[in-house]
């Protein structure tokens, strides 16, 4: 077993980290709906950490307990060690986290360009006048802003929409927008809630590559839920596998293959 | 020979004309590229930089004179660089096409024995990788763009700016030696060696010299009065010699600025942006522009569309004259100027042609249609017929003489000649020196006297000198009652629709002819929404029966117009169908300029062939396809097979006049 703080380096050349952020014992209920029932497990920095399940498993609710949206009524999460207090949504981007949303949530009235430059408002720091006037350290910052959003436009080639408002654009480059507003927060865990949902053979297969590229490049941890076992197995280092709530595996893709309480869950099982 | 078949001034090499240009418009702009959403400027003392930078780079790896280094990616301002570098260094530069497979790629990597290969990104070194190991002659890799290449071996592996700095790191040290190799240079060097994409057989390497490239550029440039403020978008593939000419020849030999896009899909808006001044694009290109146009137009409010109408309709008429620069009356002339205003202007802004001075299209024959609508805009569109062999230029329209039906006149320097089959032969300066490793097709192709045979059957017209092109030689054959059959004739005219984008027309050896279609997509596709006819592909729509009979229309039309020919009316098409898959260059289908593979198609569809000869009203089909990825993949479908109407004709009649 390794250690919190040990790191290891994959078959693929990347270095693992120790532990970022650990989920301990964590419980949510919504009223006598219990989502998600004593489970734990951990993120280590730099890895690819997927979340499956089957429909109704609890995924979302885990990534929202993630993301601080949630607050669990029993147990903890810890983030580099320490416990996480409850926080604000704009807390949490502080904090290096940004997410992606399954039911796409992009300005649909506003540009691309426009939604990506939304991911760096957490950074800027010029009053609202300065904005408004356009001069001195406001200008300054758009330009560093734009900078930036244009090398995450760059990164997942979506330069030739630039300027088309998102309401205009289907539904696979939607989805790669919202990555590029999550991206561009610099964040350093980035959690997807179903980046692969709705997607032909050929966009899935893009994303995937994106999903690998930005952890190469950016360094990012990434936390993903995601349906579709074939791009799990293929993409993340280490999977947590959920059904009604519990956590039913959790371990390397290949342990998840051959783990018969996930096959049951998946396959469904004959009961006597 | 005239003196400057030894270069003008000494400058018998790119790379001299790089120094040269450094010198004399140093602070002019040679190269942009879109970045980050912002148009990067290099200047030509900045390019020579960059170029010395990564020549001694290449020293410092160990490349020698009279290697074959290739090149491969889209267009972009240090692949160029990478082109003249490798000129400078004494080795001969191979551009490949970005989108060939591996296979393809190993075997021209193979056949020059590149030990360098110059990659865009991480697609083009997988590839490269890929088929290394059969590639004895392969020795290192320079990659441009970094992206998703960290973690690689970079045993023989290096970053282009890495090379650049080691260059710059040996400067002092290798200089003597890089200047030395640029002087041996001379017009009898090896320019750059590209690889024809063949309708038949595999691709063979076109040796051309420095003569030939910039006795070309020259004389082309002067044809056309380019200057060194000219603005051009690099957008057409590396491999292509055209590009080559345009981009390299006649740009360093001008001075003139080469724009390359952002991405290959932001195209458009970035030729809107340059708005260049000499604009080169295939038909299809333009076809394509003249589509987009249209389905916009029918969109647009009643007025404006009106107003379009209008104008075009008047633009049609005296447009075409007053680019000629032919007298024309005061009235039609105010009526167009305020057209201009109103409609020509705006729409020339939008297609980013507001700037052009001169546009080529060539590859293909245009239709008469397409080529007027642009030509009565006011866009100086010419038509020019080259080949690779001929380092392009082999005629061309000069101002004032330009019709659809010709491909103009000799270009400066080129001579022509008929042979008694009808084949078009030339001889110039820019003719190509040899075939790599192929003594015996060179000696097919070249005569000891320098002549080329084109391929193409042609005449030159009577009283204007213009050429015109029938067909491809090979393809021109009798059919079994001994009528003439030029399948490219007929399928021309088919293309013509925006509706048909390929027509392969059959009828060799047969009683009559018969014809594969593929629908245009983007039209068919915009008539159906308007229709309110479902489809979820391609195919799909393509066997729609309401698409079928637009296209047995099309098809009937063309019979007519066939028939008025009194030597091709026995090529009407009497049976069709309309294929369930677009014809590809990744099946093999086209070749990569997108040329008809006729013989291809022939055998690889021959259950089809065979069904529009046997009479049955349809066919089952299974086809391999090719994914973009590499992976194959089966598509089956059944093909209804329709009769289309033909004009009698009294052939034996005119036979036996």
């Amino acid at each position: 077993m390794l250690d919190s703080t040990d790191s290891y380096v994959t078959d693929d050349g990347r270095t693992i980290g120790g532990v970022v952020m650990e989920m301990k014992n964590i419980t949510l209920r919504f009223g006598g709906v219990v989502a998600i029932k004593d489970i734990s497990f951990d993120i280590r920095e730099g890895e690819i950490r997927a979340i499956i399940g089957p429909n109704g498993a609890g995924k979302s609710s885990m990534l929202n307990v993630i993301s601080g949206f949630y607050v669990p009524q029993e147990g903890q999460v810890m983030f580099h060690g320490k416990p996480r207090p409850q926080m604000k949504p704009y807390e949490v981007a502080q904090q290096g986290i940004a997410r992606t949303f399954q039911n796409i949530a992009l300005f649909e009235g506003m540009t691309v360009l426009d939604n990506v430059m939304t991911g760096r408002l957490n950074k800027m720091s010029s009053g609202l006048f300065a904005q408004a006037i356009w001069r001195g350290k406001a200008e300054q910052e758009e330009i560093e802003n734009r900078e930036k959003a244009e090398k995450i436009i760059d990164f997942l080639e979506i330069q030739h929409i630039r300027k088309t408002p998102v309401a205009r654009l289907p539904y696979g480059l939607k989805k790669r927008v919202e990555l590029a507003r999550a991206l561009v927060s610099e964040p350093s865990i980035l959690l997807l809630d179903e980046p692969m949902a709705g997607m032909n053979v050929e966009e899935k297969e893009d994303m995937s590559r994106f999903i690998l590229d930005v952890n190469d490049e950016f360094g990012a941890t990434i936390a993903l839920i995601e349906h579709d076992m074939g791009v799990v197995m293929d993409l993340s280092d280490r999977v947590v596998v959920m059904d009604y709530g519990k956590k039913i595996g959790d371990g390397t893709p290949n342990d998840i293959r051959n783990n018969q309480a996930v096959i049951d869950a998946y396959l469904g099982v004959a009961h006597d | 020979m005239t003196q400057t078949s030894e270069g003008v001034n000494g400058l018998t090499s790119v790379p001299a004309l790089l120094q040269r240009n450094a010198a004399e418009f140093g602070d002019k702009a040679a190269y942009r590229e879109k970045e980050l959403g912002i148009w990067q400027n290099w200047t030509w003392s900045e390019a020579a930089d960059e170029i010395d930078a990564l020549a001694l780079g290449l020293l410092t790896l160990g490349a020698a004179e009279g290697d074959f280094i290739a090149i491969i990616g889209r267009n972009r301002p240090y692949l160029y660089w990478a082109m003249v570098a490798v000129q400078s260094v004494g080795a001969v530069p191979v551009p490949l096409y970005s989108d060939a497979s591996a296979e393809e790629m190993a075997y021209v990597l193979d056949h020059c024995g590149a030990r360098f290969v110059i990659a865009a990104d991480q697609e083009q070194v997988d590839k490269v990788r890929d088929v290394q190991q059969d590639l004895s002659q392969f020795e290192q890799m320079i990659y441009l763009d970094p992206r998703g290449l960290r973690k690689y071996d970079h045993a023989n592996l290096h970053q282009f700016s890495k090379v650049q700095d080691a260059g710059r790191a040996a400067l002092s040290d290798l200089m003597p030696e890089l200047n030395r190799r640029r002087e041996a240079l001379n017009y009898d060097s090896t320019c750059v060696m590209l690889y024809t994409s063949g309708t038949t057989g595999k691709p063979k390497g076109v040796v051309l010299s420095n003569r030939n490239i910039i006795e070309t550029s020259r004389h082309s440039s002067e044809f056309d009065s380019l200057s060194a403020g000219e603005d051009i978008l690099a957008y057409l593939p590396m491999a292509w010699v055209g590009d080559f000419i345009f981009s390299l020849g006649q740009a360093y030999w001008t001075g003139f600025c080469v724009n390359c896009p952002e991405s290959v899909d932001t195209m458009m808006t970035d030729l809107r942006e340059i708005g260049p001044t000499y604009y080169f694009a295939p038909p299809r290109v333009f076809e394509t522009q003249l589509t987009t146009v249209m389905i916009r137009m029918e969109d647009a409010s009643p007025m404006k569309k009106r107003m379009f109408d209008y104008f075009m309709a008047h633009a049609k008429k005296v447009g075409p004259a007053i680019l000629d620069g032919e007298t024309v009356s005061g009235m039609d002339k105010l009526k167009y100027k305020l057209g201009d205003l109103l409609v020509y202007g705006p729409l020339k802004n939008t297609l980013g042609f507001s700037r052009v001075r001169i546009g080529y299209t060539a590859g293909e024959a245009i239709g008469p249609e397409i080529f007027d609508f642009y030509r009565s805009l006011g866009i100086n569109l010419k038509q020019l017929y080259g080949q690779t062999e001929a380092s392009v230029f082999i005629t061309q329209q000069p101002d004032g003489q330009v019709r659809s039906d010709t491909v103009g006149v000799p270009s400066p320097g080129v001579e022509l000649k008929i042979a008694e089959n009808g084949e078009v032969f030339y001889r110039s300066e820019g003719t190509f020196v040899e075939y790599y490793k192929n003594a015996e097709s060179t000696a097919d192709t070249k005569d000891p006297e320098g002549w080329v045979a084109t391929g193409d059957a042609g005449f030159i017209e009577e009283g204007t000198g213009h050429l015109r092109i029938i067909d491809r030689a090979k393809d021109v054959a009798n059919m079994s009652d001994g009528a003439l059959f030029a399948p490219k004739y007929v399928e021309n005219k088919l293309k013509f629709y925006p509706n048909i984008l390929e027509a392969v027309v059959f009828g060799a050896e047969r009683d009559r002819c018969t014809a594969f279609i593929n629908i245009d997509l983007t039209a068919v596709g915009n008539w159906a929404e308007r229709n309110n006819i479902a489809y979820a592909s391609y195919q799909e729509l393509a066997g729609h029966p309401r698409v079928l009979e637009t296209i047995q229309e099309h098809v009937e039309a063309v019979n007519k117009s066939v028939a008025e020919d009194p030597m091709l009316s026995g090529c009407q098409v009497h049976r069709f169908l309309v294929l369930h898959k677009q014809l590809d260059a990744d099946d093999g289908e086209l070749t990569r300029t997108l040329k008809v593979r006729r013989k291809i198609i022939g055998e690889k569809f021959e259950d089809l062939v065979n069904a529009l000869y046997d009479g049955s009203p349809e066919i089952y089909t299974e086809t391999e396809v090719t994914y973009e990825d590499g992976r194959k993949g089966m598509i089956s479908a059944t093909l209804e097979i329709r009769d289309a109407a033909v004009v009698p004709v009294t052939a034996s009649k005119i036979a036996a006049e």
